[in-house]
């Protein structure tokens, strides 16, 4: 039962994937964009956590660790850009 | 027994990252759009890592201080992300419909 719960949430996250794809396209602002990109990198964290449950070993957490922090530091840096024109003053 | 706890999460999880998603792509302006990834997608995260820290700590080699790191840092991090857009969506004075509140108490700055 557990494979194809699985397999069902990976086609969810597929889509939600898609949509932010869309929003990141679309987005008539640049803040809708961002807000796009930041969604999009917590759904790739699902994706990969996903991929290990799949296989069966833990060693992808490392990499979805390490897109947890660049991902939050890129969007803080981006906003921060947009706030002041300049990351560090 | 395990299997349905793990599978209910799962499912819950991914319903979440998708209605956050949906709600990403159907609201109408950046205030209302701003709600779904910051609320549901982050509830949704944290379901599908609690799923996974009961898979492994179930059926793999216990449960790992990874995962536990992964939620904490995620549920720490979405409120400051959300806070920095929506302070960068005012600066940019962004449109918004007419029924979204507390426009007037924006200050000029």
């Amino acid at each position: 039962m557990l494979e194809t719960v699985i397999l069902i949430v990976f086609a969810m996250i597929g889509v939600s994937l898609l949509l932010n794809l869309w929003r990141l396209v679309v987005g008539p602002s640049i803040p809708d964009r961002i807000l796009a990109l930041d969604t999009m990198y917590i759904n790739t964290i699902a994706l990969i956590v996903l991929y290990g449950m799949n296989m069966g070993t833990s060693l992808y957490f490392e990499a979805a660790l390490l897109i947890a922090l660049l991902g939050f530091v890129s969007t803080v840096a981006v906003c921060k850009y947009l706030l002041r024109g300049d990351i560090i003053e | 027994m395990m299997e349905w706890v793990i599978s209910f999460l799962l499912l819950l999880g991914g319903s979440l990252v998708l209605v956050g998603s949906i709600g990403l792509v159907k609201m109408p302006d950046f205030f209302m759009r701003l709600h779904g990834p910051t609320k549901a997608t982050t509830l949704g995260m944290a379901c599908l890592l609690f799923a996974a820290m009961a898979y492994y700590g179930f059926y793999g080699e216990g449960v790992s201080v990874k995962e536990v790191l992964i939620s904490m840092f995620l549920l720490i991090t979405a409120p400051i992300s959300g806070y920095m857009l929506i302070k960068s969506a005012i600066h940019h004075r962004l449109d918004s419909i007419e029924s979204t509140r507390g426009k007037d108490k924006i200050e000029e700055d």
